[in-house]
């Protein structure tokens, strides 16, 4: 690096601190969510209510339309080959017969596809949503196993598969790196994550735990995880003129529109990306290659094209979650304070995917002692890139974090609970920001109750016939984001009728019902007035369906939106209007119309006011302001976990008799779909804690369980009733007083699972999946 | 080739490599019927051929020449939605609803072995008159059917309530519809 580049670096470095800095010591009312969000005084309106999905009566007859089932005229079907080999070149490539085989529209291979820039990688532009920074299909290179090389276009999927096995391909392979041990042994370099070292010391933390009364000092291991969405990754592709449409499954319609864009070197608005429903995402649907192919397809064949990944396809070109080894130690005194907490270890990457396994990210927030040292490193294998899985770090984090709580609880015959009660942090412990609102304390307190926490016994102490049966538990957390660029329109009707669109995603958590809530409360309207538009890149704003943010994403760009239609309809409604005079601010929603907020008689509908200006509709757009708010104050969203473990003292399997999810993530905005929400992060937890494993053969860089057969999610036996509960406390500093809630289910409910097999075998096991063998060969029974 | 597909008579030619899941959801149009993983491991596709549940994508279309296939197409009537799918949303039993049709599909067929008293895993009394179906019973029986989103919880509360031992206790009417009874 040059004098002048290292000195711009610093520069820009310094800058940064001090805007940090600034941002952290501003006054609150300086800040977003400085002044609550007034929709939260509400407290008996449409926001919290149970209310049925809005699309479930189109989903329970098979109506809700996926990528894959846009029909177009003249459309074509396209299979993909994969790579056999892990890295080289490809030498021989024939596809004469595959061209001539029935219904046979073209074969596509790096000698015929279109020119296109490399993929845009998630992070090197605010709108790139492509999981590596490789060229697509544009030389003969080969960077991992599974790797697309050739595609067939055909009038049928049965003549695109069949002409597919006709291709004859032969390989250059060079030496790759495929093993864990052989990537570590080349050298580790430490993890960034959103452009923040993955670093954090205070203190001497090594020594103080030397000297510590009471520790522990283990190792925890995850292996790869795969998302397993039910619905295949898919597109359905047209080009319409110099206009690139793409019906398809993500969660980022506009970074994939602006992705696509600049690969093609198109404007923008030359593409559009809809998604109106996605079959599970889970941080698996962004940007892969199967876009970029189709529409590259598409292009050469001046026809539309489907493409759907076989199952076999998806494990091969979408990446899952890393493997981490993870260190974690704890320093206590005898009291059991806290004095060095020590999160160390390694994950891998690919040379060119853009997400190290952020495992520190829990722990930077979740205790209080007096030294701390994280850190992630990061070794280079050759695979499919890895990318986000739900909440990426924090899934595996906590696994080692709460696993070593509990183990420390152990050695010190403290109740596990009450050793974290007295470890709360007052104000973040490594930031040292004052917290927004953690009531983590009340929902364990909660939680044990309706557990029966109290009758948990000493580990190995309760039998029932075969089964050995145990309780434990795990704190949960996950980080409130709100990321830039949400922008959204409201349109209001002489009719009454108010649309709100962004360009947004339902995936299945709730979103469109849940904000059909919010909108109908700010305008005072019924929910059969009020729509939500989403799922296309032609509506405003860029959000994405990730991060546990999209819902405060939304919420605050329709804040905006709300307070300049508000605005707006004020100057319409004029001195004839009982609102004459008021401010913004001295009004809001109610029955159809404006009123002062303290004095509600003088109201006057929305009709009304449209109709005197002699307006059809009005419509607004506005955007969120910047989002600082977590920089201002530490937030997120908690959990308390409970499991009731069975063993059975013979084979090894564990089965879980009950589990309880007690939730602190501020208000609540839909509570029967945000008890799924919880509910499927909790069962998510389940697979990651005892079956799930994609497996890979570290001597060829091959997942070698391409299959959902092969590939153990939990099925409905695995499941049992999970009971939810919730707080339900507002954060006074966070659009509707609601954090995420997507991604918290997950978190820490490996270490709740493990701990609770502790606590029936007296049997610790530090490597997920919790495998029967794992546990036979540890001695149970 | 002639298929009875939802009471509907419906003449194709077809290539005989084609599955029954393809033939609904590329030729026919009925895309209602999803294709989860298209290797029999995941249900999505599962719909009912003469009541009895099968998976469609491990089906060649020409076995199903003039048998009465019904997919969740098929399901409601002119009286409206079938009481499993009305169970279905007030329990919220799905979140992406991609899985959707295939358990709906499968619950209705399994519903019907539980009545032929076809024993399952779980099933303890095999000599028994009649299986109780608990809600064990019912998680066993539909576990060839994934969710990923974790809706399992409220996919058994609406089998159970329409099919289960608790059935008619929530208003909805245990009788299933006679064309797939």
């Amino acid at each position: 690096m040059s004098i002048v580049k290292d000195a711009a670096e610093a520069a820009k470095g310094l800058a940064q601190a001090v805007t940090k800095k600034a941002i952290e010591v501003a006054p609150d009312g300086w800040v977003p969510g400085g002044t609550p969000d007034p929709l939260i005084r509400n407290q008996h309106g449409h926001v919290g209510k149970p209310v049925s999905r809005i699309d479930g009566p189109l989903k329970v007859q098979g109506a809700a339309r996926f990528a894959a089932e846009f029909t177009l005229y003249g459309m074509t079907y396209a299979s993909v080959l994969f790579s056999t080999i892990t890295k080289g070149r490809i030498a021989t490539l024939d596809t004469a017969d595959a061209e001539a085989a029935p219904g046979v529209v073209l074969v596509m291979t790096y000698r015929n596809a279109p020119r296109m820039r490399p993929m845009p990688a998630f992070g090197s532009n605010r709108m790139a949503a492509g999981g590596d920074d490789l060229p697509v299909m544009q030389d003969d290179r080969v960077h991992w196993n599974g790797q697309p090389v050739a595609l067939v276009l055909a009038d049928t999927q049965e003549q695109a598969d069949h002409a597919k096995s006709l291709i004859r391909i032969g390989y250059e392979a060079e030496a790759a790196t495929t093993s864990f041990e052989a990537a570590k042994a080349d050298g580790t370099e430490p993890g960034q994550f959103q452009g923040d070292p993955l670093q954090v010391t205070i203190g001497d933390a090594e020594t103080v735990l030397a000297s510590a009364a009471f520790k522990v000092d283990e190792t925890y291991r995850t292996p790869r995880h795969s998302h397993a969405a039910i619905e295949p990754h898919a597109a359905t592709v047209m080009w319409d003129g110099d206009m690139l449409v793409v019906h398809d499954a993500t969660q980022a319609v506009t970074h994939t529109a602006w992705s696509l864009a600049h690969m093609f070197g198109i404007e923008q608005d030359k593409v559009r990306v809809t998604s109106p429903y996605v079959g599970g995402g889970f941080g698996s649907k962004t940007l892969w290659q199967h876009q970029v192919l189709g529409a590259a397809a598409a292009k050469l064949a001046d026809r539309p094209v489907r493409i759907v990944l076989s199952r076999e396809g998806v494990f091969r070109i979408v990446g899952g979650r890393s493997l981490t080894e993870q260190r974690f130690a704890i320093g206590a005194e005898k009291d059991g304070c806290f004095t060095a907490m020590i999160h160390t270890g390694t994950t891998i990457m690919t040379p060119h995917s853009a997400m190290p396994e952020p495992f520190i990210v829990a722990t930077r927030s979740g205790y209080a002692a007096d030294s701390f040292k994280m850190e992630v490193r990061v070794a280079r294998i050759d695979m499919v890139a890895n990318t986000f899985m739900r909440a990426p770090g924090e899934a595996v984090g906590t696994f080692a974090m709460e696993c070593a709580i509990d183990e420390l609880a152990d050695r010190m015959g403290i109740d596990p609970i009450e050793l974290r009660i007295k470890n709360e942090p007052e104000k973040d412990p490594t930031v040292g920001t004052p917290f927004s609102s953690r009531n983590i304390v009340e929902a364990y307190r909660a939680g044990a109750e309706r557990f029966g926490w109290a009758r948990r016994q000493p580990p190995g102490a309760r039998r029932e016939g075969e089964w050995l049966v145990g309780l434990g538990c795990a704190t949960g957390t996950y980080p409130y984001y709100r990321m830039p660029g949400g922008v959204a329109r409201i349109s209001i009707g002489r009719d009454g009728h108010a649309c709100a669109s962004v360009a947004a995603h339902e995936m299945g958590m709730g979103t469109a019902t849940a904000h059909t809530q919010v909108v109908a409360e700010r305008l005072g309207l019924p929910l059969d007035q009020v729509t939500v538009e989403y799922g296309d890149s032609r509506l405003p704003g860029l959000f994405l369906a990730g991060g546990s943010q999209q819902s405060a994403a939304i919420g605050a760009a329709i804040i905006a939106a709300h307070r300049a239609l508000v605005v707006e309809l004020l100057k319409l409604a004029g001195n004839d209007s009982p609102l004459a005079g008021l401010k913004p601010e001295e009004v809001g929603g109610l029955d159809g119309g404006l009123a002062k907020l303290d004095e509600p008689a003088r109201w006057e509908s929305y009709a009304s006011i449209l109709a005197r200006a002699q307006r059809a509709e009005l419509s607004v757009e506005a955007a969120a302001p910047a989002p600082i708010e977590n920089q201002h104050w530490s937030m997120h969203s908690y959990s308390a976990l409970f499991c009731e473990a069975r063993v059975n003292a013979v084979t090894g399997e564990v089965r879980i008799a009950r589990f309880l999810g007690s939730f602190d993530c501020g208000r609540i905005l839909n509570a029967k779909t945000a008890a799924s929400q919880f509910r499927g992060g909790i069962i998510m937890g389940l697979g990651l804690a005892l079956t799930e494993e994609t497996a890979f053969d570290e001597r060829t860089g091959r997942v070698m369980s391409a299959s959902l057969a092969e590939y153990h999610i939990p099925a409905h036996l695995d499941v049992p009733a999970i009971d939810v509960m919730w707080t339900n406390i507002p954060d006074p500093h966070t659009p509707m007083g609601a954090r995420g809630i997507g991604e918290i289910g997950i978190t820490g409910t490996g270490a709740a699972v493990a701990n609770a097999i502790y606590n029936a075998t007296g049997r610790r096991i530090r490597d997920l999946p919790i495998t029967l063998d794992k546990l036979l060969s540890a001695g149970i029974g | 080739m002639r298929f009875v597909i939802n009471d509907t008579d419906i003449e194709t030619d077809i290539d005989p490599r084609t599955s029954l899941l393809d033939l609904l959801r590329e030729q026919i149009g009925l895309t209602g019927t999803k294709k989860g993983c298209n290797q029999g491991a995941c249900g999505a596709c599962t719909v009912l051929v003469d009541g009895e549940r099968i998976l469609s994508c491990l089906a060649l279309a020409v076995q199903y020449e003039g048998r009465q296939v019904t997919t969740v197409e098929g399901l409601a009537d002119q009286a409206g939605l079938h009481p499993l799918q009305k169970a279905f949303i007030e329990h919220d039993g799905f979140q992406c609803g991609y899985c959707t049709p295939g358990q709906l599909c499968s619950a209705i067929g399994m519903a019907a072995e539980l009545q032929r008293g076809l024993p399952s895993h779980v099933t303890g009394d095999l000599s028994a008159m009649a299986i109780r179906a608990t809600r064990e019973e019912l998680a066993e029986r539909m576990s060839g059917n994934l969710c990923r989103c974790g809706a399992h919880n409220g996919i058994i509360d609406a089998i159970d309530e329409v099919f289960g031992e608790r059935r008619g206790q929530q208003g909805y009417d245990a009788e299933m519809p006679e064309k797939v009874a």
